[in-house]
């Protein structure tokens, strides 16, 4: 398809490739665990956009499938020894089936209702799970410290984790690059422009819509399993945590929905902007006013976030930053 | 099974359930007018609940009479909201409110946290209580339902009685309409917000007579807010109150059969059901 | 016959939008439909191209019973439509608009092919010039050239104006009328809801008339403006009796 030949697909790809090596290269291991997290928060934004950017359907609990894909893998890594790759990618297709199953019904709502009912499903797996003693209840689960001997350690393992997320990263990146210049991605944003027209130019847009929800359950659910793979240990709080699916929003929307480079710079931006007010000594305390008041800037003058707003400034840009 | 316990659990459930319903008018009121699902709701509620705090233990005031107090602050507080946040943005998609809202949540959750801590608090106030042979009905609850039932009544005879109230209803009803016939929509705008946030505040506050709290309970509460607007009708404001009352009898009766900590789950499986079955609620979406 | 509408009516709540509307559209013609405000025009196409369906009566396309359908179902099997208050897809171009109707209409293009027949397109409405504009940026008559072109981007073989020439002046009626005559010599049968008489009148092989969700009159348009239902039900309005008699008459 004519996206493969697109050079902006794979310039974008390298440079993501290239700044994940770095860590690695450099042997710095503090480097390489903040990157863990960035790119965990890129996958993340992306597969938010891919459903809330492309269609325009928020996901307010989206962080549901990064619980479920997290709990299935570590379930399957405990109970049955699996090997952490194929643990996860189980868990993905769990999400993806749980995706889709709700999608059915949920996508029939509009705008919203549809949000509530992402917040409702999450806190109502989460509110489960807590209950469920076969996967810990409210404690939750934890790896045996051997559990890492498979993996010649827990350095090593980490390091494993690492490349996994990574590749993810990639993978989500592509596909989101891919759908959105496919016929099919057109497809959503009409959808997302006037659901009612676009049936009549010959849109289904039932189906489209539980297929892109399934798709972007499937890539949150794998840094899940990969997050509480490394982490050890996995609790419904946590694992679950509605913030989580908000600040996926906020880093959408900072770097400009509807793009693919948008989520990425979003991520980025927000977590270096956080863990900096962070560590400050005059700021810490005060992260999460700064961070909503933010947002707060964005949604009322920027709306279009930074890759929004330079696409529609700037035609050159348009070309090379999708 | 116990008899006494059932009577119990019901009045306790019934009580708490006005206080839920004055809870969720608030949130539902604000969408009924302006189409805004209000996230800064939790928030508000804390607000409510540290204010009583600070004003019974460090002014040593009764807080049944701090009431007044939490009237105009909550009017205040929305009505600023109301023009600092979504005035800008009021007409655009749904998803920029949403984030609107959220992001005052943030604010007022973070500073909160940096003045208070998110240790628990709690209000020492007792009224004693009610016999009715081995059935106990705390005085606390009385006077918080008492309060409910008369802040709705207020609300109700405000909508329907006064200028400002009709206003309200001719803005939710049709905005530009309403402009045509000479009312300035955007005040009627932040003064809806203002009496959404009141509410809100008043609920915080007689919550707090009645439990212990956190700078974080507001937001649990926004939760079960939503819950109960979706049960009762997004915009529907009696339908915010009988959606508190099944929701607080829901949540006392099952404790009697289920775990508490199960309580939740059952809580959002009707949540979700209601948004799939009758997303317009048991009583009916309403343009206030 | 390539449209045929048997007894249709359709009911909302106490109101009855339609009443046993019976029709039928031969393949090629130019079909009017008018009628006062509120006689059930819009709603008449509403069950025809799917968006929601007849309380009573069958629409068969081609012989194919196609009752109750969904619009998508419509438009891949060859009915376009246009709305009467536009409806472009805002943040998107002109020219992705256009593909948008050329990706999923009848034909189901591939994306690339898609891109080429829009062109083709917007050449054909004369839109070409702002084809990487954001079609939320249009003037009213662009907008609906854009609603023309979309609906013409799925090379359907039936298509449904509704009121294409409301709100334009006089100099952007005549252009758009040369369209709507470019779009029957490509052989595609068209419906037209018109409360422009002239245009109506001159355009239409055959004329419908509708008023409180029944038929009262259907012929050619000179047998139309002289039925005495008709010019009762426009008796209200002297201007357009006269206006009647002034277009049958050029």
């Amino acid at each position: 398809m004519k996206t493969l030949k697109n050079i902006s697909f794979w310039l974008l790809l390298l440079v993501i490739a290239a700044a994940a090596i770095v860590p690695i290269v450099q042997g710095n291991v503090s480097m390489r665990e903040d990157a863990f997290y960035i790119l965990m928060l890129v996958i993340l934004a992306s597969s938010t956009n891919i459903i809330m950017g492309y269609t325009g359907y928020v996901s307010f609990g989206h962080i549901v499938f990064f619980g479920t894909g997290g709990y299935v893998a570590f379930y399957l890594m405990q109970t049955f020894q699996w090997h952490f790759v194929l643990a996860a990618l189980v868990g993905g297709f769990a999400a993806s089936l749980l995706a889709f199953l709700l999608g059915n019904a949920v996508l029939r709502l509009r705008g919203a209702y549809f949000a509530l009912a992402t917040i409702g499903i999450n806190e109502a797996v989460r509110s489960f799970v807590s209950n469920f003693e076969p996967l810990g209840g409210s404690i939750g689960m934890f790896f045996n410290f051997s559990m890492y001997d498979a993996y010649s350690g827990a350095k090593n393992a980490g390091q494993l984790a690492y490349y996994a997320m990574a590749v993810l990263a990639l993978m989500t990146i592509a596909a989101s690059f891919l759908i959105k210049k496919s016929k099919f991605g057109l497809g959503l944003m009409s959808i997302r422009e006037d659901q009612d027209a676009s049936m009549v130019l010959g849109i289904n847009p039932a189906r489209m819509k539980v297929i892109t929800y399934t798709i972007s359950a499937f890539f949150p659910a794998i840094a899940g399993a990969i997050f509480f793979f490394k982490n050890g240990l996995i609790e419904p709080g946590p694992a679950f945590e509605l913030h989580r699916s908000v600040e996926a929003l906020v880093m959408v929307m900072l770097g400009g929905f509807g793009t693919v480079t948008g989520p990425i710079v979003g991520a980025v931006v927000y977590e270096r902007l956080r863990s900096f007010l962070i560590t400050s000594e005059t700021f810490s305390n005060f992260h999460l006013v700064i961070a909503g008041a933010m947002l707060l800037l964005i949604v009322l003058f920027v709306p279009a976030g930074l890759v929004g707003w330079l696409r529609l400034r700037f035609a050159a840009v348009r070309r090379y930053l999708e | 099974m116990n008899i006494e316990a059932l009577i119990a659990s019901t009045v306790d459930g019934l009580m708490l359930g006005f206080v839920f319903g004055l809870m969720a008018m608030g949130l539902t009121l604000i969408f009924g007018v302006m189409k805004v699902i209000n996230l800064g709701h939790g928030p508000l509620i804390a607000i409510g609940m540290f204010a009583v705090l600070v004003m019974s233990q460090s002014l040593g005031i009764n807080p049944y009479l701090t009431l007044p107090v939490i009237i105009v602050i909550g009017l205040l507080t929305g009505i600023v909201m109301y023009f600092v946040a979504l005035h800008r943005v009021i007409n655009s998609p749904e998803l920029t409110t949403l984030l609107a809202t959220f992001s005052v949540n943030m604010m007022i959750t973070g500073l909160m946290t940096v003045i208070f801590s998110t240790s628990p608090r709690g209000l020492d106030v007792t009224l004693g209580s009610l016999q009715f042979g081995r059935v106990t009905i705390l005085g606390t609850r009385v006077a918080a339902v008492v309060i409910a039932v008369v802040v709705t009544v207020a609300l109700y005879f405000f909508l329907y009685r006064t200028r400002q109230g009709k206003s309200i209803r001719a803005v939710a009803n049709n905005r530009g309409a309403a402009e045509l016939m000479g009312i300035n929509s955007s005040w009627v705008l932040g003064l809806s917000f203002g009496i959404g946030a009141m509410l809100a505040m008043i609920s915080g506050m007689l919550l707090a007579t009645m439990f212990s709290f956190t700078v974080l309970t507001g937001n649990a509460l926004e939760t079960k807010s939503f819950v109960i607007v979706v049960l009762g009708g997004l915009g529907n404001p009696t339908g915010a109150l009988f959606g508190g009352i099944i929701i607080g009898l829901l949540e006392s009766i099952t404790t009697i059969f289920v775990p508490v900590s199960w309580v939740p789950v059952l809580e959002f499986v009707v949540f979700i059901l209601i948004l799939l079955v009758r997303p317009n609620g048991i009583f009916g979406a309403r343009s206030s | 016959m390539i449209l045929s509408v048997e007894n249709v009516s359709k009911r909302f709540g106490g109101l009855q939008a339609l009443d046993k509307v019976t029709l039928s559209v031969k393949e090629g013609e130019i079909f009017g439909i008018i009628g006062p405000n509120g006689a059930g025009k819009t709603t008449l196409f509403n069950t025809i191209n799917g968006v929601y369906p007849p309380t009573e009566g069958r629409i068969k396309f081609r012989g194919e019973d196609v009752t109750g359908l969904p619009p998508y179902e419509l438009s891949k099997r060859g009915v376009g439509r246009t709305y009467q208050v536009v409806r472009p897809l805002g943040e998107l171009t002109v020219h992705e608009n256009v593909t948008v109707g050329a990706c999923f209409g009848r034909e189901n293009l591939p994306l690339e092919k898609a891109e080429k027949v829009a062109d083709e397109v917007l050449e054909f409405v004369g839109l070409v010039a702002r084809r990487d504009m954001l079609a939320s940026k249009l003037n009213v008559a662009q907008k609906k050239r854009l609603e023309m072109a979309r609906a013409l981007a799925a090379r359907p073989i039936l298509i449904l104006l509704d009121e294409v020439l409301a709100g334009l002046n006089p100099q952007e009626v005549g252009d758009m009328l040369g369209v709507v005559r470019k779009i029957r010599e490509q052989g595609v049968t068209i419906i037209m809801i018109e409360h422009l008489m002239h245009a109506v009148m001159n355009l239409s092989d055959r004329v419908f008339v509708l008023d409180y969700g029944a038929q009262i009159a259907e012929g050619t348009p000179q047998e139309v403006s002289n039925h005495p239902k008709v010019i009762e039900a426009y008796l209200g309005d002297p201007e357009v009796a006269k206006r009647f008699l002034e277009g049958t008459s050029s």
